[in-house]
């Protein structure tokens, strides 16, 4: 392998790291707060993107109104979705909420199906990206996509924001106050349902963000999320449940590796993460960030 | 689960309960291929005892694996591969099921050392694996093709190519492997399952290892959800690559959150539910996701005892 077609594989790796990244933030931060596992996250991370292709044929909207416009609709479902469905199921086992969530993939996956098939009667369609993303950037070493490298960036800058937040704002010691202790944080005036399904919204938004971002790489289908949302676990076992910083650095990292990895012996592209995974808890059960089970 | 006071009446109810439910979903299973056809009647037996395997674990060790599909899968392609090699049926079911038990002891060892969702999410990678293995091992798998038109030779002069023999054949299996998880609940080891459910420090203190519990109850389960595959490989002729799908691990659980957790009858009977449905929608030429999806969602949210756990719970207030 030269040095010019292994930096051509680690850029490659980083775009699907962009989506492990975003995707696995999403679930990190829905989990460290909420103790829900999202399986519908990959079924939002979906909507993201069948919305913009939405929008895009009903109003003519374009890539940049829709990645908005789009995220901020999944949010809004997933507003939805935490204070009708999942607010029902606090205080029993942490279970039923990955049960409850299996449920809603499963229904909105042929919702989606359906609504193509009739309304645009297409099952998978093409969305374009935006001109000025078009085309290539000489890297030095390759031309590379214009718009491959937006995504990386953008989901870099992404991860940052989220992480800035939570660790260091007051926004982010209410939300971590909230979910450490409900009880105490209440007694300060500090309305933690709401809180709760705040956080919900934007961890799902995130998911409707990268699904945007995919739209044009991927194109979009029902069930582009089903495959994804499953690496997408094992990034976050691998990482440390519910660790922000372990979710950002193992989504790059997993998607990196598996690039390299590909390269080097193809067969092996979509099971070296869950060898990865494997390892990992052969030598840290809680995961890379992860603080041990009693911890916590 | 609440443990009831050990009264002789209570336990007298509690048996008569016990055999009526036993009489009936024999009965039940005995006349199935006369109300419906054949072929869906013996994927409603491998589907129940697949999920009675899952309630093994999930029930009574209250571990909620979300890959049982690895088990169940692996089994039918080892049975169908095994046929196609020219075995005869006991062999290759046999096989199958060890395939799925050498299997499980890998997948146990690493995943019962963690509770609640890092199991599920670890047995679902593990499910993962093998999927893209079935995938990419087209020699032994088919690949996208899956394995069919494998022979099923005649044993003991029953006929195979009847799917009514076939049924009863398979009716046979089931029965051992029921009772096989019946005598599990029922044994002392089975009691100590469900304490470490329950208490896992209290059952620790006074001299259980919950791990090895879990351990034994997690290799229990996996090979009789590959019985359970091999049953479904034999009676069904193909084998896809939608056995070792993450939506085979989900639906076998809502098979037996339908039916009713730790009833051991329930699943069955919530495999019998989900199967009819599908089929009724699938004739129908309606959207199965959606319904399926819209099902599993109301039991979870306001079902979660399941039928048989409803009428249970029905008869002891009474």
């Amino acid at each position: 392998m030269t040095l010019q077609y292994f930096l051509i594989q680690v850029f490659n790796g980083l775009v699907n790291g962009a989506f492990y990244a975003l995707l696995s933030l999403g679930l990190a931060v829905i989990f460290g707060m909420l103790r829900i596992v999202n399986f519908a996250h990959g079924a939002l991370y979906m909507l993201g993107a069948f919305t913009a292709f939405a929008l895009g044929q009903l109003f003519g909207l374009g890539f940049w109104p829709s990645l908005i416009i789009a995220p901020l609709l999944v949010g809004l479902i997933g507003m939805i979705i935490e204070r009708g469905l999942l607010s029902r199921l606090y205080g029993l086992e942490p279970s039923y909420n990955l049960l409850l969530t299996f449920g809603l993939t499963l229904l909105t996956q042929d919702l989606v199906k359906q609504v193509m098939l009739s309304r645009f009667a297409v099952s998978s369609a093409p969305y374009t990206p935006p001109a000025e993303l078009s085309g290539v950037v000489n890297l030095g070493f390759t031309m590379f996509p214009k718009y491959r490298l937006f995504v990386i960036v953008l989901a870099l800058l992404v991860c940052l924001i989220t992480w800035f937040v939570i660790e260091k704002t007051r926004v982010g010691a209410i939300i971590r106050a909230s979910t450490e202790n409900p009880t105490v944080t209440r007694a300060f005036g500090i309305d933690v349902s709401k809180w709760v399904t705040g956080v919900f919204a934007v961890g799902v938004g995130l998911a409707g963000l990268a699904g945007v971002l995919a739209a044009p790489i991927y194109s979009v289908e029902p069930y582009m999320g089903a495959e994804l949302i499953i690496t997408t676990f094992a990034v976050v076992v691998i990482g440390g449940m519910g660790s922000i910083l372990g979710s950002v650095v193992t989504g790059f990292a997993v998607g990196v590796l598996a690039a390299i990895g590909s390269a080097l012996y193809p067969p092996i592209a979509n099971t070296l993460v869950f060898i990865l995974m494997a390892v990992v808890l052969l030598i840290r059960p809680s995961g890379l960030f992860g603080l041990p089970e009693g911890a916590r | 689960m609440t443990v009831l006071p050990r009264t002789a009446a209570r336990t007298d109810r509690e048996r008569t309960t016990r055999a009526a439910w036993l009489i009936g979903l024999g009965i039940l299973l005995l006349v199935l291929p006369k109300l419906i056809y054949p072929v869906l009647a013996l994927d409603i037996l491998a589907w129940g005892l697949f999920a009675v395997a899952f309630d093994l674990l999930f029930g009574f060790s209250g571990l909620l694996s979300f890959g049982h599909a690895a088990f169940w899968g692996s089994s039918a392609y080892a049975t169908a591969y095994l046929l196609s090699n020219g075995q005869s049926v006991p062999v290759a079911m046999l096989g199958g099921t060890l395939v799925a038990l050498t299997l499980a002891l890998p997948v146990a060892y690493l995943s019962v050392r963690s509770a609640g969702i890092y199991f599920s999410m670890i047995t679902l990678a593990f499910a993962q694996m093998l999927s893209f293995l079935a995938l990419q091992w087209t020699d032994v798998t088919g690949g996208e093709n899956g394995l069919q038109g494998f022979a099923r030779p005649s044993f003991l002069g029953l006929d195979f190519s009847n799917s009514t023999t076939r049924y009863y054949f398979c009716l046979a299996v089931f029965a051992v492997g029921f009772y096989i998880a019946y005598r599990t609940v029922r044994s002392p080891f089975g009691q100590a399952q469900q304490a470490v459910r329950d208490n896992e420090q209290r059952a620790q203190s006074i001299g259980y290892n919950p791990v090895r519990f879990k351990f034994t109850a997690f290799l229990i389960s996996a090979t009789l959800a590959g019985l359970a595959g091999s049953m479904y490989s034999f009676g069904h002729g193909v084998v896809s690559l939608e056995v070792v799908n993450w939506r085979t691990s989900g639906e076998v659980v809502m098979m037996t959150l339908l039916g009713g957790t730790t009833t051991l009858f329930g699943p069955v009977i919530g495999a019998g539910l989900v199967l009819l449905l599908r089929d009724v929608l699938t004739t129908a030429n309606l959207p199965v996701g959606i319904v399926t999806g819209l099902v599993f969602v109301l039991v979870v949210l306001f079902f979660r005892r399941g039928v048989v756990g409803t009428v249970q719970h029905w008869l002891r207030k009474k």
